[in-house]
């Protein structure tokens, strides 16, 4: 990451629906494990909540829940700045208008972030009340290894950030 | 011989949630609406039992991601009635606030984001937004104005966890609530320019004989207390509320219709204005007149109108509440668990909400019941669609689904209180 670069990871979906909460639960494992630079949020709302939450960072990972038709827990990754012409691929969550409308949205007002990945993993149930799959569990374990390395990977010696 | 076509919509990603709309034409005939919507507060309601009653504001905060405000507020009143504390006007005052917050944040996403679009004939706000981006930024400005104010008081970005039974975890100073008066400002002059917007749409001829029922306090235009009453003489403490209004099972849905001496009923922001319209502000009550809107309104697709108004009016009263607002001197008043039960209404965006709650001497929950909005309003948005259809049987298949889709937007369904996606599923024989 380059110096001044201002970075979110964002986990979005809703933490009581269900395999939704797979964004949000992997947000919570790496909160205060991340190099300073790095601000983690949980966003639940709908598609503008997400752009607002977006808003200001220069790098984005937004990490969610999604459905495509891969066995369940299978982790994806999209070059956000791509996602609307990731065919079949949709993004379950309970909004309003969903990731895919916020990106698309934030791309036509001129607010997508400089750089946007997006941490897809896939789930089978989302209903209020359902638990989170075994396999989603083992997918949120598997995304939040793979976003740690990376991030510090590049990070150099970043501290880790305190509290959480 | 009698053809029949079915057509599948695919999904509508602007009603929050999931749910299925199925309607059945024979000729000129409406034989069959049925809405379907899954509904989160009953596993709620199951959840809460056991649970410690200081738990139920976070908890019911978790319903809607877009009303989390609306149930909080709901639970502390009723719970509060249990225990017997009364708030301190301060206290009070800022629950209006933090209320104003989410009209303001839920009526922009609404008005523009998921209703609009259905009035220019844009199948979404995306292509809203590549016509009109100047005002799909400004609605984005609105709306965020009411996050940050729901933020500050609220604690939390997401769920607001300052709100407590007693009180708030901690309250502002009032310096603290300072740098929100720019920004509110700013968001009255861009919710006053929604009306002036929204009042030019078309709007169809459309009107229904509605039963409207809404909170009343007698110097407030309402948001957390006040009787249930309505047009036809309904005039009722909200402890009345379950001798009134029943919930019946319908086979189609898993969620209950609320009907009111057997009838379908109307709650929301046109239930709200056209029965407290005195109670809001002369500036608000002018450009309403000015937009042509008096009580009564009857038409549903004018509720638009009706929100943008009543996000002037949040915008005004957090203006007004900042210039008189002074601390309490303790954030919450605590009162020791005592069995009982409480029940409490209080205005969502969508309309009232109401709560039950029966604790034990420790203070565990024993039973919870929860009436969302989107669940009074189902039979009467059924009842719309089968009036509305007749008046459109002329048109296309997919025009008629759009205006079918917009009738049920209307009453801004929080299916975020239920589940995913609306499929329209349009039969005609």
């Amino acid at each position: 990451m380059s110096p001044g670069e201002r970075i979110a990871l964002i986990g979005y979906g809703h933490p009581a629906r269900g395999d939704d909460a797979a964004g949000p639960l992997v947000a919570r494992r790496l909160r205060g494990m991340l190099p300073a630079e790095v601000e983690v949020r949980e966003v639940i709302g709908d598609g503008t909540a997400l752009m607002e939450a977006w808003s200001g960072y220069d790098r984005v990972v937004v990490v969610d829940a999604v459905v495509s038709g891969a066995p369940a827990g299978t982790v994806h990754r999209l070059d956000g700045r791509r996602l609307s012409d990731a065919g079949d691929f949709r993004s379950p969550s309970s909004h309003a208008l969903g990731l895919r409308e916020a990106i698309r949205l934030a791309e036509t007002l001129g607010r997508l972030p400089g750089r946007l990945d997006i941490i897809g993993i896939e789930g089978r149930r989302f209903e209020t009340g359902d638990a989170v799959g075994p396999e989603v569990q083992e997918g949120i374990a598997r995304a939040a290894a793979v976003l740690l390395d990376e991030f510090a990977a590049t990070a150099g010696s970043g501290a880790a950030r305190g509290g959480g | 011989m009698s053809r029949t076509r079915s057509i599948k919509v695919g999904t509508l990603a602007r009603v929050e949630g999931e749910g299925a709309l199925h309607v059945r034409v024979a000729g000129d005939r409406v034989t069959d609406v049925k809405l379907e919507i899954y509904e989160p507060p009953r596993f709620f309601e199951a959840f809460l039992r056991g649970r410690s009653y200081r738990e139920v504001p976070d908890i019911t905060a978790r319903i809607c991601g877009i009303c989390p405000v609306a149930y909080q507020m709901s639970s502390v009143h009723a719970l509060e009635k249990i225990l017997g504390i009364t708030v301190h006007p301060s206290v009070r005052m800022l629950r209006r606030l933090i209320y104003c917050g989410e009209w303001i944040e839920s009526h922009a996403l609404h008005v523009y984001m998921l209703h609009a679009p259905d009035f220019l004939n844009y199948p979404d706000v995306l292509t809203l937004a590549r016509d009109h981006p100047d005002r799909v930024k400004k609605a984005l400005e609105l709306k965020k104005a009411g996050n940050d104010l729901m933020t500050l008081l609220g604690g939390r970005e997401i769920h607001p966890v300052s709100v407590c039974v007693g009180g708030f975890h901690r309250t502002p100073s009032p310096s603290a609530l300072l740098p929100i008066r720019d920004p509110l400002r700013r968001a009255r002059d861009l919710a006053v320019e929604t009306v002036e917007w929204v009042r030019t749409l078309e709007f169809p001829d459309f009107e229904q004989d509605y039963d409207f029922v809404a909170l009343s306090h007698p110097e407030e235009y309402p948001f957390n207390e006040g009787r249930l009453v309505s047009n036809r003489g309904l005039d009722i403490a909200v402890e009345e509320y379950e001798e009134h209004f029943h919930e019946k099972q319908v086979p189609h849905s898993n969620s209950l219709h609320s009907v009111h001496k057997g009838r379908a009923y109307h709650v929301g922001p046109l239930a709200r204005f056209n029965l407290n319209f005195e109670r809001l502000p002369e500036s608000v009550k002018t450009l309403a007149r000015d937009s042509g809107m008096t009580p009564p309104c009857r038409n549903p697709f004018k509720s638009i109108t009706v929100r943008a108004l009543e996000t002037v009016f949040a915008c005004e009263e957090a203006l007004r509440i900042l210039e008189e607002y002074e601390p309490p001197p303790k954030p919450r008043v605590d009162a020791e668990p005592r069995a009982g039960t409480g029940c409490a209404c209080t205005e969502a965006p969508r309309g009232t909400l109401y709560h039950r709650y029966e604790i034990s001497a420790d203070g565990s929950v024993v039973s919870a019941k929860i009436v969302p909005p989107t669940s009074q309003n189902l039979k009467r948005i059924e009842e719309d669609v089968r009036q509305l259809v007749p008046q459109l049987l002329n048109l296309s298949d997919e025009e008629m689904t759009r205006r079918c889709e917009q009738s049920v937007r209307n009453y801004d369904p929080c299916i975020s209180c239920a589940t995913h996606f609306l499929k329209v599923t349009l039969e005609r024989t």
